[in-house]
């Protein structure tokens, strides 16, 4: 099982192939997380490195998690991304991390295609743990997880994507691999949070709850993003809870099993009842944070095959 | 160098748009001026004493005038200097260029013009205009003083890249500058829409970068329009980008409307689609627009609704270039670009050699009223002799600009200046 891509900075020219056998490396990672050992020793010797530049506890500790049960050595580095001189830091920062042989880097920055652009850079592989507004692929893999993992299946499934989708890298991420899996897509959000052109990249828009969730099979739900806002998006949170928050009522229009998915951190009461987060019967949240750490995991994996597989 | 020296300039193709003349012949220099030039000047041979420069049938035209640069200075020379800026300007056929006010500290007063009007003295190699500010420090709020700068030589009125926001700050200036004889250059960008980094569309919101919609251009110039209506102020649209705004012009020229505009190579040459994978050096301000919108620019100079091609120089060293796409400064250089460019309108069939011409020379000259870019006796010999054929690729390591900040790195152009005289003095000549 070769994996083509050096980096995995994206969705953006993964195959529907690459997609997944990165899943069913995930679902051998599923079984070793749940057993009494949980360790191997796939990356035994390696060094990972969790690059931010933005805040993160969950995407962080997931793939802190993934490298060491595969025993690798995993390092955090938080690094103030808001500074004025960020952009000499990002690539300082690059070559200087490139001097210490790492294998793997994992960044996260707040500026969309900064992790384009320390890849250039550096000689190791690296993840993207999210770039500004543009992608988050691991997230977007985890959710296919999840949904094959419970619906056997991506092709032919309708998924909404409800929220704040302009600021949202997990949005753009899903949006491409749920096409590349024969998924139909919609978003529903106001035009305030929408991107002009959402409705070029193969997506079903809607302005209302109830069409953009008639008969779905998953929804999911982004966090309303206050902290990327710059002005006013929506009048209030109150007002923005009662037309696109999800809670029963609207959910009722969804199919009777359909799936409640959310990237977290949720903000209760903004864009999602609490109630609704919490039922087991549907809410999947807590089995995403589950089958995060395995996918990260198997990108781990998958990007570091190449070096192991190298005759010494 | 002996000021009266007299040059001889044989075997050339000899170029005026604003004479349309097109003719084979040969040219004499004495004094710095043109003395006399055409088909049977030298049949009979040079006298001895003067100077010759065989163009070898290669075009001779007046020196290309830019409307817009950065030259770097006061404030910026990490970026450029007057003297880089002049040399790449040399290099690329441009003999006059007006540079402008946003530097630091900003071109607002009498002090600021005669400092370029120093340092220009100083390099003389191209000759260097300037404006003035519309507004004191840029700020967009208070009326610089108009009278007592142009009378200190500011060629026009801009806030450089800002946009005049304030209508009625902007009703005024254009009302006030319209008794001193200059125009009012507006970077027609509605700022609170404005803010984002690219064009707005499918390529922006795939990126996930905030984009500036093509009705950011189109709600200014049409406010501004209305304004010169009512002021019958002069002014001047600088950068137009989209299809929508070579429709309103065109429809307020056909008004009668006192109004005249400009685009720059990458807007005609160029889309949102080279921005590629967050390709910084292709961040321009206006942003790369849609192909459709590139369309219309080539239309809008092909029937004269775009009067001028400027070479929108705007140099940045590499740090500014090589952070997140959003971070990254907006420009590109463009003075040793904008010849070849411009006669790629002509190689593709869209305008003709002298009308491509007329776009760099003449017309611009006109709006900033200096008497210039013209091939005639009598006027000075400034002058470039170029091979409009000649294929080459551009080197952005090879310019002369002191920052490489090019989008037209390695692209292929046809048309490459040979020789540039100022005054009759050669300050360029392409290595043989």
């Amino acid at each position: 099982m070769r994996f083509p891509h050096r980096h995995l900075l994206g969705i953006e020219g993964l195959s529907q192939a690459q997609i997944n056998t990165i899943l069913d490396l995930a679902d051998t990672y599923v079984e070793q997380n749940r057993s009494p050992n949980k360790k191997s020793d796939v990356l035994r010797g390696k060094t990972v490195v969790n690059l931010f530049f933005e805040n993160s506890t969950r995407t962080r500790t997931s793939f802190e998690l993934a490298a060491k049960r595969l025993g690798g050595d995993a390092i955090n580095m938080s690094v103030d991304g808001s500074s004025v001189k960020k952009g000499e830091t990002l690539l300082d920062t690059a070559t200087t991390l490139n001097a210490m042989h790492l294998d793997v880097l994992v960044v996260r920055h707040p500026e969309s295609g900064a992790v384009k652009l320390l890849a250039d850079k550096v000689n190791c592989a690296v993840i993207s743990g999210g770039d500004g507004a543009h992608e988050h692929p691991t997230q977007a893999l985890l959710d296919a997880l999840t949904i094959r993992r419970n619906k056997g299946r991506l092709d032919g499934l309708t998924v909404t994507i409800c929220g704040d989708i302009l600021h949202s890298r997990v949005a753009r991420s899903n949006i491409q691999l749920l096409n590349i899996m024969g998924a139909r897509v919609r978003v529903v959000a106001p035009p305030t949070l929408l991107p002009r052109a959402i409705g070029e990249l193969s997506v079903e828009v809607h302005h209302d709850m109830a069409t953009g969730l008639k008969d779905a099979d998953i929804v999911m739900m982004l966090r309303l993003q206050l902290e990327r806002m710059q002005g006013q998006f929506v009048p209030s949170v109150r007002e923005y809870y009662r037309f696109f928050g999800l809670d029963y009522e609207k959910l009722a229009a969804a199919k009777p099993d359909a799936l409640i998915m959310h990237p977290g951190p949720m903000n209760r009461g903004v864009e999602i009842d609490s109630l609704v987060a919490d039922d087991i019967n549907r809410s999947v949240i807590l089995q995403q944070v589950e089958l995060g750490v395995a996918v990260r995991m198997a990108c781990l994996d998958l990007l570091t095959q190449h070096g192991r597989n190298d005759p010494a | 160098m002996a000021t009266h020296a007299r040059t001889a300039i044989l075997n050339a193709r000899l170029l005026d748009p604003d004479s349309r003349l097109d003719q084979r012949g040969s040219l004499l220099i004495d004094g710095g001026k043109i003395a006399d030039h055409g088909p049977g000047l030298f049949r009979d041979g040079v006298p001895d004493g003067i100077e010759v420069i065989d163009a070898d049938g290669a075009c001779v035209a007046p020196g290309l005038v830019d409307l817009r640069a950065q030259v770097g200075e006061p404030g910026h020379e990490d970026n450029e200097t007057l003297k880089t800026a002049s040399q790449a300007a040399a290099a690329g056929g441009v003999t006059a260029l007006a540079c402008l006010p946003d530097t630091d500290p900003v071109i607002d007063d009498v002090a600021g013009l005669e400092f370029i009007a120093r340092r220009a003295r100083e390099v003389k190699l191209v000759k260097v205009f300037a404006y003035a500010g519309i507004t004191r420090d840029l700020g967009g709020k208070e009326l610089t003083e108009m009278g007592l700068l142009a009378e200190a030589g500011a060629v026009g009125f801009t806030d450089g890249g800002k946009a005049v926001a304030d209508a009625l700050v902007m009703q005024r200036a254009l009302a006030y500058a319209s008794i001193w004889g200059r125009p009012i250059l507006q970077h027609p960008q509605e700022p609170r829409l404005a803010t984002g980094a690219m064009n707005s569309g499918e390529i922006a919101t795939r990126l996930g970068l905030s984009g500036i919609p093509a009705v950011a251009e189109v709600i200014m110039l049409e406010r501004d329009l209305r304004l010169v209506e009512a002021t019958g102020g002069r002014y001047h649209a600088a950068d137009i980008s989209t299809a929508e705004s070579v429709a309103v012009i065109r429809a307020a020229k056909r008004k009668g409307l006192k109004v005249t505009c400009d685009t720059a190579p990458p807007y005609f040459t160029l889309t949102e689609r080279d921005v590629g994978d967050y390709r910084t050096f292709f961040k321009l301000s206006p942003p790369l627009r849609t192909e459709d919108d590139r369309q219309a620019i080539v239309e809008g100079l092909a029937d004269g609704t775009i009067d001028c091609i400027t070479s929108d120089h705007l140099p940045w060293n590499q740090d500014a270039k090589r952070v997140p796409f959003a971070q990254a400064a907006f420009g590109s250089v463009g003075l040793e670009t904008l010849l070849p460019l411009t006669l790629d309108l002509v190689h593709k069939g869209h305008m003709s050699l002298l009308d491509a011409l007329a776009a760099v020379t003449i017309k611009p000259a006109a709006v900033l009223g200096l008497n210039l870019g013209r091939l005639r006796t009598g006027a000075a010999a400034d002058l470039v002799i170029f091979d409009a054929e000649r294929p080459w690729r551009v080197d952005a390591e090879a310019l002369h600009s002191k920052s490489k900040n090019s989008c037209f790195d390695k692209h292929p152009v046809q048309g490459r200046v040979l020789r540039t005289l100022v005054d009759g003095r050669t300050v360029f000549q392409l290595a043989a």
